[in-house]
């Protein structure tokens, strides 16, 4: 089998904005639009050089997209919410069609955007295995011969006879769950189905779909469990705007979906080694994390809220007169505060080998946004010896504890917020 | 080589596409399983279920009885108004039922549309197959209803498979058409209710088709459940002759509906998705 299953070329799809507004949804309205039609056809054949118009109303879902799948890959599709994943699902499930390009697919598929798709809550959990079953293309003769094999799977089998309405949630979602996981198609599209159901649930889900990617079957999932990605998935696309910029393997494509700003999310504050740009091994920064003043870590603070400086370093060697710091940074890499141990009226402090604990309390004064933190260790001579970037972002957000002090304008100028104290002179 | 069988392209496709028999074969089961929901569901939890479809009904003929027939004493051609009404009602219920699911059947089933692919012909399809049950019941209360009438068929019972063929027809094409342009205008929706009404008062539902003047005949059988219920109810009673024109006429409009019916449905289908 040297050719591919899955051929995508050029595959792009348009929405329509601006003018999908105009095109009335009442008849009264499409009559009015008849009757104006003609000064709109005018009005359009005038505007025909006018290329601008025209673009600001189309949105370019997907662009230009064009990828292989051979048989029995597991291809992860990564990229931010609004990249374009749903969109490509869509019309690889043929739900929705291209604008252009196309999709040659040499197999069977079958596709899962949600389960339980077309469950009705007055039929009994059998009859929705059958419901469910045929609208995700299976016969009624694959269903008769794995019937027993899905209610077994479900878990609920002494309800499988009532209507699915007297289900908990968690139940309709395992029947869903079992059904989906019994089609044999040679292409199975899976679009976040994983999110659903509690952590045992979804360890029984994932398993069984390892076992399905190891059928020898072709796989397209999407999702945001980067985990799950990394263990289930063989090759990964990563899309950008409606456009793939990276294929390849799955983990050259999560390191760059993952860029600094995410990794540091991904890892809650624990410093990993492609954050630490300096290290010459006399110290170790472990965790960088930020507190309120009741100690609970948090990524939100208030506009104007007191934020502490969690941070454990691991000394390797002692270090006399060691300076310690932080820099918060802003979005676009300016280095807002610098905070220093040694400055205004600060001492350097001797280190000594072993694990420490820090907490630097920081008065609050940025503007409402986005920030991270970067933390250094340095010799008082002005050599670094460690330093860590982008280790924990964090966001001010524009309302405040109290409601007289949130930031209450549209637009945020500066970093750094004060009142300042006004004097009228005349 | 199994694979081989189930090649796809995905690409625009043109506006004007044959509707791929093939395919709604492929899926008759789905079209199984969504007619037994619609017929679960209408009827799950109330206490008479199915009995619903005999008492609608009969108390629409009763009502029609009092008014139609006592009242305004209108001329029933010798049969009891009773049964007059009934056989014309059962062809009635069958096409404005069918109608009015069927043009509901993609909005109802949005999550469906946007998250499975299948032939979406499919949804108004289950719709007018859900709806045959009511029709069967109909049928039987309307032989009870003879029986206690003492009526007896004539040779023109013979007809009664090629009408009902029309009234499928005639239910077939206006359905798929009303149901690819409610999804785009919920108009439809609101519109068909009345709409409803009004032509069934355009067809000799609670008169006889001798009541139209005949210079009006040829416009009135546009209506294509003219000659359907005229039609259906002389092949059932026998008193008048077989309508013929009119069934004629009406297949025409009914043929024509469908045919662009389909063709708004395959020219709009592909975008259900994006609108719904």
């Amino acid at each position: 089998m040297t050719q591919p299953i899955i051929q995508v070329e050029q595959l792009s799809k348009a929405y329509r904005i601006g003018l999908e507004e105009k095109k009335s949804e009442t008849l009264a309205g499409v009559i009015i639009q008849t009757l104006k039609s003609p000064f709109q056809n005018f009005k359009n054949i005038s505007n025909l050089r006018d290329f601008r118009k025209e673009e600001e109303s189309i949105f370019w879902a997907l662009k230009d997209v064009s990828f292989e799948v051979n048989q029995g890959e597991v291809l992860g599709i990564i990229g931010h919410n609004g990249a374009g994943k749903s969109t490509l699902l869509k019309i690889l499930s043929r739900i929705t069609e291209p604008t252009s390009g196309r999709v040659r697919i040499h197999g069977r598929v079958s596709s899962l955007l949600e389960v339980g798709t077309g469950f009705h809550p007055d039929l009994s959990g059998r009859e929705n295995i059958y419901l469910n079953g045929t609208i995700l293309g299976m016969t009624k003769r694959e269903i008769d011969s794995k019937l027993e094999e899905i209610i077994e799977f479900s878990g609920v089998s002494k309800y499988i006879d009532t209507p699915v309405k007297r289900y908990s949630s968690g139940m309709t979602v395992r029947l869903a769950f079992a059904v989906a996981a019994h089609l044999e198609p040679e292409i199975l599209i899976i679009d976040e189905v994983l999110a659903v159901g509690d952590a045992e649930f979804q360890k029984k889900c994932l398993g069984k779909m390892k076992s399905v990617s190891k059928q020898g079957r072709t796989v397209i999932f999407v999702s945001h469990n980067l985990g799950a990605v990394r263990s289930l998935c063989t090759k990964g696309i990563l899309l950008k705007a409606g456009t793939v910029i990276f294929n390849g393997n799955i983990q050259d494509t999560i390191q760059g979906y993952v860029s600094k700003k995410d990794r540091s999310l991904l890892h809650k504050g624990t410093i990993v080694e492609e954050m630490r740009t300096i290290h010459h091994g006399f110290a170790k920064v472990k965790q960088v994390i930020l507190v309120d003043e009741y100690g609970n870590s948090r990524e939100d603070f208030f506009y104007q809220e007191d934020i502490s400086v969690s941070i454990k370093l691991e000394i390797i060697h002692e270090i006399a007169d060691a300076l310690l710091d932080i820099r918060i940074i802003s979005e676009e890499s300016v280095v807002i505060e610098h905070i220093l141990n040694s400055i205004l009226g600060g001492k350097p402090i001797t280190l000594q080998p072993g694990s420490k604990e820090f907490l630097v309390k920081v008065k609050n004064r940025l503007a409402p946004g986005s920030y991270s933190i970067n933390v250094g260790v340095h010799a008082s001579a002005g050599n670094t010896l460690e330093y860590v970037e982008d280790v924990y972002s964090f966001t001010v957000l524009k309302a405040s504890q109290e409601d007289e002090l949130s930031y209450a304008h549209e637009f945020v100028d500066g970093y750094v917020h004060q009142k300042g104290e006004w004097q009228q002179l005349n | 080589m199994e694979a081989e069988r189930y090649s796809i392209t995905i690409e625009k496709k043109s506006n004007f596409q044959i509707v791929n028999l093939k395919e709604i074969v492929a899926y008759k089961d789905l079209l199984y399983f969504l007619s037994i929901r619609s017929i679960k569901a209408r009827y799950a939890q109330s206490v008479l279920g199915i009995g619903w479809a005999v008492l609608q009904p009969l108390f629409t003929m009763l009502i029609f009885t009092i008014v139609f027939g006592g009242l305004a004493k209108i001329n029933s051609e010798g049969v009891p108004y009773a049964l007059f009404s009934f056989s014309g009602l059962v062809a009635w219920n069958y096409f404005s039922g069918a109608l009015s699911d069927a043009s509901n059947s993609l909005l109802s089933n949005t999550g469906m549309l946007s998250k499975v692919y299948f032939p979406r012909l499919v949804l108004p399809l289950s719709s007018l197959i859900s709806k045959t049950i009511d029709f069967v019941i109909g049928l039987i209360v309307m032989a009870l209803l003879m029986v206690g009438y003492k009526f007896m068929p004539t040779a023109q019972l013979l007809y009664f498979p090629f009408i009902v063929f029309l009234l499928l027809l005639a239910s077939f094409g206006l359905s798929v058409l009303l149901a690819a342009w409610s999804v785009q205008f919920r108009d439809v929706k609101y519109a068909l209710s009345f709409i409803l009404q009004i032509l069934m008062y355009a067809a000799p539902v609670v008169y006889p088709l001798s009541a139209v003047p005949e210079k009006y005949r040829l416009l009135y059988a546009i209506n294509p459940m003219v000659g359907v219920v005229e039609g259906f109810r002389a092949s059932i009673l026998g008193v008048n002759s077989m309508p013929w024109r009119e069934l004629g006429i009406g297949s025409i409009t009914s043929l024509l509906a469908l045919v662009f019916g389909l063709y708004i449905f395959s020219k709009l289908e592909k975008t259900f998705a994006d609108v719904v």
